[in-house]
């Protein structure tokens, strides 16, 4: 097509998403995107999944995003359309997911009227996305949308919106591709610096007791960074451990890998990160539920940092070496270093190193006591623990979404990944409600596997009314609900540090789960003792369509390991496995969350 | 790194001149906490596509490190130079300012601002307007020393700042 044809605005926007790749939209309409619904309705390269409110349009997305690498898209109307859109849009810009949210807006003309529906989206979204776009000239209009898939994907990913007038989506307009050249000014450096490289290779080869620390960036520089990072982590001898966004790039269990650190991390992995002498963080951000109390983190080591971003590099931790690169590259990078290098790892330190690291792994954090009478009741660690096997034992491809909350963390420390893009968590912003949406993403992303939110019976009716999506398009993503009729986490934490005084934490008058499901046209199933868990867990795996299992688990139980707020990491709180020493929290610790 | 000492830094930002980007600048400033001593921003160039932006801030120099990340990783942002780290630079804003009076008072600001090189652009019987451009340091003197003589009204543009000798930020 030549740049002088003109086709309207809308037609423009659905060529620029077809170009750009785009298989899936997530959307719901409305009054100022008529017109794109109009476009969407001519064709049929590109398919909508109509959701039932605007938030799950964009943890769809994310979901979608997350676990195939590409970018994401949403297409809601303006105002109220918008603003449902926000949350997802900020859950999305703190863990880095890239999509492209088109909004509605009221004509250009109407703009700052306070027409029926007109918000201002790019002032409101604008700290809740990476950039964002209004289009005000047909002219620009292609360009633009290309742009934003660029920004969107390139760099540290994240959300970007573009805000589309209705005339403009009516005017005609001239199609232009996506441009050959580079971006006039965001051009995010990729590759590693060759020195800096050479001096993490001299550092860790140097190392008496060294850690290797990963997180997000691994997952989203794609499956080969993955595959690097092991075999990098395999030739040093190093342990590692992993951010809850990191989960699945290093495959667990493992020898090496000493699983999750942060406030509900292991113990092993939060002494040694406490104990090292040198730390080297690839794609991870410091994130104050890794650090704990800043003052006391990991002290005495010597701190390499990888990340995209340059930003994210000295924010919270000062560190001694930064490397601004993509993880996937830097990696590969230090690998190619390391072999190059023919100085030999300090063997004995190392061995002295890791024997410290067994006795904190002989602790066994993690442990918990389920009773096995018949009757007794489910511990929720258990639940998940038996999902997991049981999902090992079937050899299903299996990805795994959770809400927020205690299930979250349960989910985190005992489902085990072995592959990148498995594990969707909203794991910076702690969105109660992306579980569920996010796994109806997924499941549109890869229709033939087995798709679980790992839920809490809070946080799935968050998002309750997108079990009528799934039904729609017959999306048999699985809800595995870890009911204790509390907000787990609220409740744990009135416990634990505001004298077990339960505000308000307790939901009285939940629905019945297996009737809901029924009555949106799904499976509901319930296990009440123990003797019923691991029917109950198959007949869901193998039921056809989306299935709600409600899992009746111990509402007393608190997801241990602790670091409690305003700790450090040697002060963490084991669970009554191990008689607690509590270290008891500060004042200063009592005002963060 | 782990210096606690403030500084205060003079940063210029060279960016697309496009509708929103004083507000990204702006809203990262505030959403982070960060600190705005002065802002000046207009268009630079011949058909007005770029603007630039001279920021004082202060803070800790890890603070200044992370506004200047923070402010390069911004879409619209061409280049972020920290003056005051980048060699030597000058750095000048305008003022005028209105004082009221009569008699000894008005004589001896009339005096003042001579020694100062403030251009009176504007005088009445009762008063004068002054136009003062220079380092910030010297438009706080000036004002000083204007309080006691009626000064009424302040308007400051803020600092421009630019490098010394040939290097330029593009």
């Amino acid at each position: 097509m030549s740049a002088d044809a003109k086709i309207p605005g809308a037609e423009v926007l659905l060529q620029a998403l077809k170009d750009q790749g785009v298989e899936v939209i997530f959307g719901y309409p409305g009054g100022a995107v008529l017109p794109i619904y109009d476009a969407i309705f001519n064709q049929n390269a590109i398919r909508h999944v109509l959701v039932r409110q605007e938030g799950g349009a964009v943890h769809a997305a994310e979901g979608y995003a997350r676990s195939t690498g590409k970018v994401g898209v949403v297409l809601v109307t303006s105002g109220p359309g918008a603003t449902n859109a926000v949350t997802g849009l900020v859950d999305a810009l703190m863990d880095s997911i890239p999509i492209v949210c088109l909004t509605g807006q009221v004509p250009t003309h109407l703009i700052g009227n306070d027409a029926f529906q007109e918000a201002d989206t790019t002032g409101i979204t604008r700290p809740a996305t990476k950039h964002n776009y209004l289009v005000k000239k047909s002219d620009d209009l292609a360009r633009v949308v290309h742009e934003a898939f660029y920004v969107a994907r390139s760099g540290r990913p994240g959300p970007v919106v573009i805000d589309l007038p209705k005339d403009i989506l009516i005017l005609p307009a001239p199609y232009t591709p996506a441009p050959a050249t580079a971006h006039r000014s965001y051009k995010p450096q990729t590759e590693p610096d060759a020195a800096l490289i050479a001096q993490a290779v001299a550092l860790l080869k140097k190392a008496k007791r060294p850690i290797i620390y990963t997180g997000g960036g691994v997952i989203n520089a794609g499956p080969e960074a993955s595959a690097a990072l092991v075999e990098f982590v395999r030739a040093t001898g190093f342990p590692c451990t992993s951010t809850l966004m990191g989960l699945g790039a290093y495959p667990s269990p493992d020898k090496q890998f000493l699983g999750m650190l942060g406030m509900h991390g292991t113990y092993e992995a939060n002494l040694a990160m406490h104990g090292c002498d040198v730390m080297l963080n690839i794609g991870a951000r410091f994130d104050d539920r890794v650090t704990g109390r800043l003052n006391a983190f990991s002290q005495g080591s010597t701190k390499i940092h990888i990340d995209i971003d340059r930003s994210s590099i000295n924010k919270n931790v000062p560190v001694d070496l930064p490397i601004v690169a993509d993880a996937g590259k830097a990696i590969n990078a230090l690998l190619a270093a390391w072999k190059k290098d023919k100085t030999k790892t300090d063997a004995k330190a190392i061995g002295a190193w890791w024997k410290q690291i067994e006795t904190w792994r002989a602790k066994d954090s993690l442990r918990f006591t389920q009773e096995k009478k018949k009757g007794a009741i489910i511990k929720p660690q258990y639940a998940i623990q038996r999902l997991f096997e049981i999902t090992q034992e079937m050899k299903k491809e299996t990805f795994i979404t959770t809400e927020v909350g205690q299930h979250q963390m349960w989910a985190a420390q005992f489902f085990h990944f072995k592959q990148p893009n498995r594990w969707m968590t909203s794991g910076g912003l702690g969105t109660m409600g992306y579980g569920l949406p996010a796994a109806m993403g997924v499941q549109v992303a890869h229709p033939d596997a087995l798709v679980i939110d790992i839920a809490g019976e809070a946080s799935i009716l968050m998002n309750i009314q997108e079990m009528s999506t799934l039904a729609q398009y017959r999306l048999p993503a699985k809800i595995f609900i870890l009911n204790n009729q509390y907000m787990g986490m609220v409740r744990q934490w009135q416990e634990l540090l505001h004298g077990g005084r339960y505000s308000e934490s307790y939901t009285a008058a939940l629905p019945d789960f297996v009737k809901l499901a029924e009555s949106f046209h799904a499976t509901g199933m319930r296990a009440e003792t123990v003797d019923q868990l691991d029917d109950v867990i198959r007949r869901m795996i193998e039921t056809p369509g989306p299935v709600i299992a409600d899992i009746c688990v111990d509402q007393k139980e608190n997801c241990f390991p602790m670091i409690p707020s305003g700790a450090a990491h040697n002060e963490m709180i084991l669970g009554p496995e191990h008689e607690a020493e509590s270290a008891g929290v500060t004042d200063a610790g009592m005002v963060l969350v | 790194m782990s210096d606690i000492s403030q500084r205060l830094a003079t940063i210029s930002v060279l960016v697309d001149n496009e509708a929103g980007v004083l507000a990204r600048v702006i809203g990262l400033f505030s959403g982070r906490g960060y600190n705005i001593d002065s802002l000046t921003v207009s268009a630079v160039d011949a058909d007005k596509s770029h603007s630039r932006i001279n920021i004082v801030t202060s803070g800790t120099e890890m603070v200044i490190q992370q506004i200047k990340a923070q402010l390069d990783r911004l879409v619209p942002v061409h280049r972020v130079s920290d003056l005051s780290l980048e060699g030597p630079h000058v750095a000048r804003e305008m003022a005028l300012i209105k004082v009221i009076g009569s008699g000894e008072a008005r004589v001896e600001a009339l005096r003042i601002a001579e020694a100062f090189r403030a251009r009176v652009v504007d005088s009445g019987i009762g008063s004068f307007v002054f136009e003062l451009t220079g380092a910030t340091d010297k438009i706080d003197a000036f004002t000083e020393l204007m309080r006691p003589l009626g000064l009424a009204e302040v308007s400051r543009t803020g600092v421009a700042a630019i490098a010394r000798g040939a290097r330029t930020i593009d």
